[in-house]
């Protein structure tokens, strides 16, 4: 039968400054059909929906709904063709209720005044005839995450959304939300609506999904008609199963005792005793999904976020918690995620930003700083980390982001005595020669007898750099892997939420 | 300031000509202010009477001597993103403390260091509600301003206390090598500032706090306690004001230096001080003062109501702000 699919991409490109996000991908949507949508963080996916919903303008290729071609110019233009994406951060109304959130823009009125009894009784028969349990009077703001996003499902199908695309609506979901939602999607699914389902957990999908599309690097690697017969390791081998290639250029160096001890720590969002080691010379690769907890433990070690119980040594020496300064006297230094917001003062020069902590070793008359030993430190930094500026007083701001990135690395590589480093998705956004030149600098620490810490998302990366490679997930440790035994394959399914059956961890 | 910018705009063009072109825009940002006011005060010397005078040009720096004062911590103040209210309120009450306890120990000196404490206390307040317990720098030195004019108002049931001792007058109107006291107090305070904000840790830090203060701290700064230092200082530096300010009067009045927090801040943003925080120059903050106190001398010279005045200074407050914007939209560019 030569039926036309509801939704169909059709060899969508799109290219950011320096990055291709995607290349030709294209993949069809039936109507009454859940579609899988898998891949690594970085895949393309949420770029992929984000051109679904008129946020972007691809630069190549189309969207076509029920065989026609569309030209979503905008948000507003997705919704009135019919489609609804429901983005992992919600666009709600906090102080407005349900009622509210739901009818926004379109409230029934009687004499000029809203006319609560009627909105209020149409609310309540649209949840009820929904199987949905939520009060139409209750502020948003009152609710879980988990029931915001259902009033979010809700509005996409009271616009009577055609397709509906829902990215990773389960992450904050607890057990009994999911079984709602889940129920949800089947009833959709059975009154003919095409949708498209975002998830890492690989559970999910087998239970909801009747097709299957997976992406790597922005390209599409795999269709899946049916999920029939198709096992969990096949799609994990498809997301991840590419070749290193040798812009990691590892190179193998001795290690010597534990520098980095790691015992019981706990903090606020980690109530699970955290405890490892990194040796001196050693590159542990710390791996897992977004929020599982990678950068949460080592901003704690550090000293950024409260450090609940737990030891933390620096050669044997303890570090007082909760104190940024006394990590950096041992010479435990982090060089974090978000480097905008982070990392770098933007408005401050190359120069500043790389003296802002070593400054105080070299204070003439214990008072002043000393900008001649300054400025061989920023020049010095800025030749051999070849950051690219034209002068050391640029605002650092107007530097490309694996330039900031070097700076801030030197910030810490400028400190005399400097003994472990943890680096938070170093090589995020940046272009692969800068990513290459990073990797280097970790080496030549390494090399020197610095503990290394490399948080990544990244598993090539992760594969390529470390000696040893610890995985995370919701906010323990759930495997360990010397460089010889990691693959893809292992790290991966440490790090992936384990679904033994329908028992799928949530947090509650 | 901006000498950064320039390499900015030399390195992203290359022909000489653009480069020639990149260094006179440097010029016209770094020197703008400056020629504005030589050009201004040129004008006002041929056109307005006994202004070019040195009695005239002495009392003007009389009359931004306080304001420049305060201007000099205030800068720290904006260069770390945060505001302060209070100054005003803290003027006013340390002249009224500071007569106070004079009169009631009989010492000058006992007064003058009582009043400074007190003002510090007060910036300290400020700092630790700001710093320590999150609460909008706005909002918290709205509150303390109230507070703080209040204490002066109760202090001094609402009247004007005059000091008995002749040594109390001394501080605001002898004179050392032919300029006033308090001119010297002020000049030393953009002496102490400057060196302060550019050669110290502490100054530096203050402008990576503004710059941003997520980052400064993950760098390992102090930020809490840097930000606590910032308001008692500028506690501590306009108590001193409120001091020389009321040995000027001759009386610790409790209705001083209303406004004055608002001219303080003007002064600072016609300097070039970003309200974003992270910018500050000394140099423009000295320079946003004497505009100031310029155009305010030359308006009561040619006898313009002090309605009008008030136009005035907020056309140059708005145009300020206004060229600084289109400075920095340049350089985004």
């Amino acid at each position: 039968m030569a039926d036309v699919p509801r939704l169909e991409f059709r060899h969508i490109g799109k290219t950011f400054p320096g990055v291709r996000a995607l290349g030709d991908v294209g993949f069809e949507v039936r109507a009454g059909s859940v579609h899988g949508l898998l891949g690594e963080n970085g895949a393309g996916k949420s770029t992929m929906m984000k051109i679904l919903g008129g946020e972007y303008i691809p630069d190549e290729g189309e969207v076509a709904i029920d065989g026609r071609t569309m030209h979503f110019r905008s948000a507003a233009d997705a919704i009135d063709a019919g489609v609804a994406v429901i983005h992992q951060e919600l666009q709600y109304v906090p102080e407005l209720s349900v009622m509210e959130n739901l009818l926004l823009g379109r409230l029934p009125t009687r004499f000029g005044l809203v006319d609560r009894r009627r909105a209020l009784a149409w609310t309540r028969e649209r949840l009820d005839a929904l199987g949905v349990d939520l009060d139409p009077r209750a502020k948003l703001k009152k609710l879980s995450i988990g029931q915001r996003q259902m009033v979010e499902i809700v509005k996409a199908i009271l616009r009577d959304a055609k397709i509906l695309a829902l990215d990773e609506p389960t992450s904050s979901l607890s057990h009994r939300e999911t079984d709602v939602l889940f129920r949800l999607v089947r009833d959709l699914r059975a009154q003919g609506k095409a949708m498209i389902y975002i998830s890492h957990r690989m559970d999910e999908i087998f239970e909801l999904c009747d097709a299957a599309t997976i992406f790597r690097d922005g390209r599409k690697v795999a269709d899946f008609d049916t999920l029939e017969g198709v096992t969990r390791d096949t799609l994990v081998q498809r997301m991840v199963g590419r070749e290193i290639s040798d812009i990691f250029g590892y190179r193998p160096r001795t290690q010597g005792d534990v520098r980095l001890s790691v015992e019981g720590v706990t903090g606020r969002a980690l109530p699970v005793p955290t405890s490892f080691d990194v040796r001196a010379g050693e590159i542990v690769g710390f791996f897992g999904l977004v929020g599982a907890g990678r950068s949460e433990i080592m901003r704690v070690v550090y000293g950024a976020d409260r450090r609940v119980s737990g030891e933390v040594r620096v050669d044997g020496h303890p570090v007082r918690p909760s104190r940024i300064r006394d990590a950096i006297r041992h010479g435990l230094v982090l060089c974090p995620e978000d480097r905008k917001e982070e990392g770098i003062i933007g408005v401050r020069s190359v120069s500043e930003n790389i003296n802002i902590s070593a400054r105080r070793n070299h204070l003439t008359a214990g008072l002043f700083v000393n900008d001649r030993v300054e400025a061989r430190t920023a020049d010095s930094f800025i030749e051999r980390l070849r950051i690219r500026t034209p002068h050391r007083r640029q605002e650092i701001r107007l530097l490309s982001g694996g330039n900031q990135q070097k700076a801030v690395l030197s910030r810490w590589l400028a400190e005399k005595d400097l003994r472990v480093l943890i680096v938070d998705e170093p090589t995020r956004g940046i272009d692969v020669g800068a990513k290459n030149e990073i990797y280097n600098v970790l080496y030549e620490l390494a090399e020197r007898g610095v503990a290394v810490v490399m948080i990544s998302s990244e598993l090539p990366e992760v594969l390529g750099v470390s000696d040893r490679v610890i995985t995370m997930c919701h906010g323990r440790i759930t495997g360990q892997f010397d460089r010889a035994s990691a693959n893809e394959q292992n790290v991966l399914a440490a790090a992936l939420p384990e679904g033994a059956g329908t028992t799928l961890p949530r947090n509650a | 300031m901006t000498e950064s910018n320039a390499a900015a705009i030399a390195a992203t063009r290359e022909t000489p000509r653009d480069r020639r072109r990149a260094l006179l825009w440097q010029l016209v940002d770094d020197y703008s202010l400056i020629g504005i006011f030589i050009v201004l005060f040129a004008v006002l010397s041929m056109t307005v009477r006994y202004f070019f005078s040195w009695d005239n040009v002495v009392g003007l720096a009389l009359s931004v001597s306080q304001i420049g004062m305060v201007a000099c911590t205030m800068m720290f103040c904006l260069a770390s993103r945060d505001f302060d209210l209070s100054v005003g309120s803290t003027v006013a009450f340390a002249g009224v403390f500071c007569a106070i306890v004079s009169n009631a120990t009989g010492s000058v000196v006992i007064g003058i260091a009582a009043a400074i404490v007190a003002g510090a206390l007060v910036g300290f307040v400020n700092g630790v509600v700001i710093a320590k317990l999150k609460i909008n720098a706005l909002i918290t030195t709205l509150a303390t301003m109230e507070i703080v004019r209040g204490l002066a108002f109760i202090a001094s049931h609402g009247q004007a206390v005059g000091v008995s001792s002749e040594a109390f007058f001394t501080l605001g109107s002898s004179q050392f090598l032919g300029l006033p006291v308090p001119v010297w107090v002020t000049l030393a305070c953009f002496v102490v500032f400057g060196v302060l904000l550019n050669k110290t840790i502490y100054g530096r830090n203050t402008l990576a706090i503004g710059g941003n203060p997520d980052a400064a701290r993950l760098a390992g700064v102090a930020v809490d306690r840097v930000r606590i230092a910032i308001f008692l200082i500028q506690g501590l530096i306009a108590a001193l004001a409120g001091v020389i300010l009321a040995s000027r009067m001759t009386s610790g009045q409790p209705n001083a230096g209303e406004g004055f927090e608002l001219n303080v801040i003007s002064a600072c943003v016609l300097g070039g001080v970003s309200l974003m925080g992270g910018r500050a120059t000394i140099s423009g903050v000295l320079v946003g003062v004497l505009i100031m106190g310029t155009v305010q001398n030359a308006m009561s010279l040619m006898n313009i109501d002090a309605f009008y005045q008030y136009l005035v200074r907020g056309a140059i407050l708005l145009i300020a702000v206004l060229v600084d914007q289109l400075k920095n939209r340049r350089q985004s560019r």
